[in-house]
């Protein structure tokens, strides 16, 4: 069912690529081919093999429980949050709350959890920032 | 005579204390990489990218640095494949059936002794081929114009799965995926923006940096938390340490010396055919010394030449697989392919110019790795207990680390936090392919080819005034095409000849993608 879900996908996917394609605006410059015809070749062969994927699916991938994937999910807006927050929070509180977050939710008890964050945090400060003299982004109280 | 001279030029420039220095540490995390199950040569070099950009290492130490990685990784992944039966990483996979039970009868020290060996043998005679190997395939590439090249990149796609693949459908659409979206961005040669939506960050479109850390590293991660708890039980009851001789007595060299030698010929081809990697050297050159020498039906229960074989295969692959990169500018493998990204980055554009613009690149990176390769095998006898203690590093330390130098790593390429956005994404669609078999290395060669790919294609158009048969025009290009669908469609046909013995698999879903 997955493969047929995900394939169906990708036909739609190709079909929006290749009506993109056709907004692609031509300009006073032009070649033989333009900026067109090699997007919508590849948007065609997306969509073939999609379809192949979607009539001929392989056995069913094991998904895991909902559990899990929802641990996934929530992995991944930690990650979206950290982004997010790099410019307004800076390096070291950012990077203390994911990678203590993450640590915590591979298993390591809270305490040390909360130790692991604050290693690695301070550790990549001093090796990439301090040592090798990487930007990082900058925190309110300007480290 | 001029191959000696220039390769002497390559030592002096190599034979500098900065490079020695990048090449020593290359070597060590190199090794570590490998040795650790989770992190890969791909995902590792593709990490440490970013970082030796934002470094402002000029092109030859940043090689340097990361082809010794990529070296060190080689070594480093049979280390957790004897100690843990955990591959290391991919192609250290064949390393488990034979080192794992020599580990178990208590000569652990000797499986990593001899792996160690097998693995300078197999890179050393491997760079030996490329000094002479990679040359003479620049003279050939010099006869390619834009339509060779176009023909010489679907054959690049088209072999991509390699023999051993499962869903020809299912490599092409990854393909399809990567090419599209190296679409987005301002078309070089016309200036109009396609596929940006007129959001401003997608005018230079998709780094292909950014979707390599999200696809490998953090897609790792995820896999992680998909498995937690899980692997982790089972690491604590077979965690097996060095035990037995270091250094390996003579008579084990002897009887393993053969095995090294057809290890390391069969891994070199097969590193340089287009799409085979690491992975499959290691395989093929399992497979080939068991039919040979397996008359007491001594393999898979710890027979030494079983684990000199494909570790010499796996280093000569590694080795193989640096000639199409460098010579033609086409990556066999996820990791020669991370390394061509490298090689844009720093806008060194690989292919036959490379050989003639910057003979100091090349020839200083070969000098490299031959150096490397001495350190490495210096690192990886006497010291491989250090190595091994490693691995006792829990995965809920050692993964956040990697996952936040990854984090640190790809805003350090522009400070945007949207390619922090951008990373991520593709870290889910990473897992989310993984888990339906989907090959994500097509994904990423597609992103960095796609370009190269049209530009390629428009020209000869342009030369011909759009005439399509112009593609087909020379005896060359005739071949490549004829190649590149032959490719594609044997392993539909024979895939299941070459498909990997079962209870390997089952590994290969641990370990990581993409060699």
């Amino acid at each position: 069912m997955t493969d047929r879900i995900f394939g169906g996908l990708m036909v739609a996917l190709a079909a929006f690529f290749i009506w993109a394609a056709f907004q692609i605006q031509l300009s006073f410059i032009t070649d033989p081919l333009g900026p067109r015809a090699f997007p919508i070749v590849i948007g065609v062969v997306l969509g073939l093999t999609g379809l192949i994927v979607a009539l001929r699916p392989d056995p069913e991938p094991d998904w895991p429980a909902l559990p899990r994937i929802l641990e996934i999910v929530a992995a991944a807006v930690v990650f979206f949050a950290y982004g997010q927050l790099l410019s307004v929070l800076g390096f070291l509180i950012c990077t203390f709350v994911a990678g203590g977050y993450l640590s915590w939710r591979l298993g390591a008890p809270p305490l040390k959890a909360v130790a692991a964050g604050a290693a690695i945090s301070i550790g990549i400060y001093v090796v990439f920032h301090l040592i090798l003299g990487l930007a990082l982004a900058r925190g309110p109280f300007g480290i | 005579m001029d191959t000696f001279t220039q390769l002497a030029n390559g030592f002096a420039i190599a034979l500098t204390f900065e490079n020695l220095f990048l090449a020593f540490v290359g070597c060590i995390l190199g090794t570590i990489i490998g040795a650790l199950p989770g992190l890969g040569p791909a995902n590792g070099v593709a990490i440490l990218i970013p970082l030796a950009f934002s470094l402002g290492l000029p092109a030859t130490p940043a090689l340097i640095l990361l082809t010794s990685v990529y070296y060190g990784a080689m070594y480093g992944g049979r280390i957790s494949s004897i100690l843990l039966n955990i591959p290391g990483d991919e192609p250290a996979m064949m390393t488990t059936l034979d080192g794992y039970p020599m580990a178990q009868k208590g000569q652990a020290g000797e499986a990593l002794a001899i792996s160690g060996i097998a693995s300078f043998v197999g890179s050393f005679f491997a760079t030996w081929g490329l000094v002479f190997l990679a040359p003479s395939l620049v003279a050939l590439a010099l006869l390619f114009g834009p339509a060779e090249y176009f023909a010489l990149y679907l054959l690049a796609f088209a072999t991509l799965g390699g023999l051993a693949s499962a869903n020809q459908a299912k490599a092409a659409l990854a393909a399809a995926l990567g090419l599209g979206i190296a679409m987005i961005g301002v078309d070089g040669q016309t200036g109009v923006p396609r596929f940006s939506f007129g959001e401003v960050h997608l005018y230079d479109g998709i780094d292909f940096l950014v979707a390599i850390v999200g696809l490998f590293a953090v897609a790792e991660v995820f896999v992680f938390l998909e498995h937690k708890g899980e692997r982790e039980a089972a690491d604590e009851g077979d965690k097996l340490s060095v035990t037995g001789r270091t250094i390996p007595p003579l008579s084990m060299l002897k009887e393993t010396a053969g095995s090294m030698g057809r290890g390391t010929i069969v891994g070199f081809f097969a590193g340089v055919l287009p799409g085979a990697g690491a992975s499959l050297g290691s395989f093929l050159a399992y497979g080939f010394e068991k039919k040979l020498k397996n008359k007491n039906d001594t393999f898979g229960k710890g027979d030494p030449r079983g684990v000199a074989a494909p570790e010499a295969g796996n280093n000569a692959s590694a080795g193989g697989a640096l000639v199409p990169m460098l010579a033609l500018g086409v990556p066999g493998s996820g990791t020669t392919a991370v390394l061509l990204a490298m090689l844009m980055t720093l806008n060194v554009q690989p292919g036959p110019l490379l050989f003639q613009q910057n003979p100091d690149v090349v020839w200083g990176l070969i000098a490299a790795l031959f150096i490397g390769n001495i350190m490495l095998l210096i690192l990886n006898l006497p010291l491989v207990a250090v190595f091994a203690r490693v691995l006792l590093i829990p995965v809920r330390y050692l993964m956040p680390a990697v996952a936040m130098i990854s984090f640190v790593s790809v805003y350090g390429i522009s400070g945007s936090s949207f390619d922090v956005m951008m990373m991520v994404i593709f870290g889910l669609l990473g897992w989310l392919l993984r888990k339906m078999e989907i090959p994500t290395v097509p994904v990423i060669l597609g992103i960095l080819l796609g370009n190269a790919m049209e530009v390629n294609l428009r020209r000869e158009l342009t030369i011909s005034d759009g005439n399509l048969m112009a593609l087909f025009d020379s005896p060359l290009a005739i071949t490549l095409w004829l190649m590149a669908i032959g490719g594609f469609l044997i392993p539909i046909v024979a895939g299941r000849f070459f498909r990997r013995p079962e209870g390997v698999t089952e590994k290969e879903a641990e370990a990581n993608v993409g060699d």
